[in-house]
């Protein structure tokens, strides 16, 4: 009785999943007037929102597509200790959608009663989780960090990717003012993300006593309508726990999607 | 009074721990429960501040220990700035762990380090937290020292602090 009781409060205490810092990407600017010109990502995981402060985001996933579609070579990509940077050479008029996107098995399970961990895609899972592997639990997770750059007037940004969870904007990314609503749309894997939770923080919060987020849930056509109060940029989460795992023997699956948007002044 | 009526004094009076005599200050913080995704406890410090705003005492400093978790102490704000900063930690019956939601007492012993080090005046005690993907808050109650006579004070915290209670008892 008494164990049973430590070892319920005990699970109580445990997170399920660890909370993990939040991932951006930083453009230096996202409206820009003509082509030819650059823009730098800055690409790290920091609660504070922009700050520099925790830790670097790996870029090795990075995808830029151009505005017709085909992807853009980064330049200059570096990983230093607190952040990622690459440089985008834009030399076509329209939008570039900039996404750092993972589809991971993570598993935990014990050999000779020690705890091990795993980390990889779905398809070196049976290389990496032993077939002797006792209470092993896996877990897919998606990830998809964005943020969109456009030269001239912003062209169409699809959803292509049809897995996890993708934006596909009723109003442009790059296209946001102050003080008017945007309405995005949320895909989970290509079909309405409905009833999921949507949170947006502006930047700045080292500045800030409250933490200022402002939460949507999305309608049955996956969509958020978000009024924007101020200029700025701003970071949105978008994330589901569910068993909609594609990876082979494995149910539980958490896709996220975290993006960064520039809203100008009226 | 004979030699055993004497004793048996001595012993009652040795029973009550010889502080009941002692002037304290002592003081409740409440940690409130937040409807929040993401819940991490506070980190909190405590102090007494003088009429120039500088730390007259320290009070406590509540902070994650596991891990390198010291790098978030600049975000208490004003104690960092106030002398947090020329601080070095962990410090002996001043640093501790962070606390769960709830209520925590406080007691300081008036002739003891660091209240005894205090001179007449005025004074503010200020709770400060701060919490992970959370806001920051601070609390302050003014008072005077030394303590002259029973006295109870209250503040309350509207996001990351609850009820916050200072009692002087003479």
């Amino acid at each position: 009785m008494k164990t049973s009781l430590l070892v319920a409060l005990s699970a109580l205490l445990i997170p399920a999943v660890s909370e993990a810092a939040r991932p951006w990407l930083l453009p230096s600017q996202t409206v820009l007037a003509r082509s030819g010109g650059w823009v730098a990502v800055d690409a790290a995981m920091a609660d504070d929102l922009f700050s520099v402060n925790q830790g670097a985001m790996p870029v090795d996933t990075l995808i830029v597509s151009g505005p017709d579609g085909q992807p853009v070579a980064p330049q200059n990509v570096t990983k230093s200790r607190s952040r990622s940077t690459f440089d985008l050479e834009l030399r076509q008029a329209g939008t570039y959608r900039i996404a750092v996107a993972d589809d991971a098995v993570m598993a935990r399970w014990e050999e000779d009663g020690k705890p091990k961990r795993w980390r990889g895609t779905p398809a070196e899972m049976a290389t990496g989780i032993p077939a002797s592997a006792t209470k092993l639990e896996v877990e897919q997770t998606q990830r998809r960090v964005e943020t969109f750059v456009s030269v001239g007037t912003p062209t169409e940004v699809k959803a292509t990717a049809g897995t996890g969870i993708e934006l596909a904007p009723t109003r442009h990314p790059n296209d946001l003012y102050a003080r008017e609503t945007a309405k995005f749309r949320f895909l989970l894997d290509g079909k309405p993300a409905k009833d999921l939770d949507v949170e947006v923080i502006a930047g700045g919060t080292r500045y800030r006593d409250a933490p200022g987020e402002m939460t949507f849930k999305t309608d049955k056509n996956g969509e958020v309508a978000i009024t924007w109060p101020a200029p700025g940029m701003y970071w949105l989460e978008v994330s589901v726990q569910d068993e909609g795992a594609t990876a082979p023997g494995v149910k539980k699956r958490r896709a996220s999607y975290a993006g960064t948007f520039e809203v100008l002044t009226q | 009074m004979n030699r055993k009526t004497r004793v048996a004094l001595w012993l009652a009076l040795a029973a009550c721990g010889g502080s009941a005599n002692a002037a304290d200050l002592s003081l409740n913080v409440e940690i409130p429960q937040l409807p929040v995704a993401e819940y991490h406890r506070p980190y909190v410090a405590v102090w007494i501040e003088g009429a120039d705003q500088t730390i007259a005492a320290n009070l406590a400093v509540w902070y994650q220990l596991r891990g390198d978790h010291t790098k978030w102490l600049p975000d208490l704000r004003q104690w960092w700035r106030r002398g947090g900063r020329d601080l070095k930690v962990p410090v002996d019956g001043l640093t501790g762990a962070t606390r769960p939601v709830g209520q925590h007492l406080l007691k300081f012993d008036a002739a003891q380090a660091p209240l005894s080090a205090l001179k007449p005046g005025k004074y503010t005690v200020v709770v400060e937290a701060v919490r992970e993907v959370g806001g920051r808050e601070a609390v302050r109650i003014p008072f005077e020292w030394p303590i002259k006579k029973a006295q109870s004070a209250s503040a309350k915290g509207s996001t990351e602090l609850g009820a916050v209670a200072l009692s002087l008892n003479p």
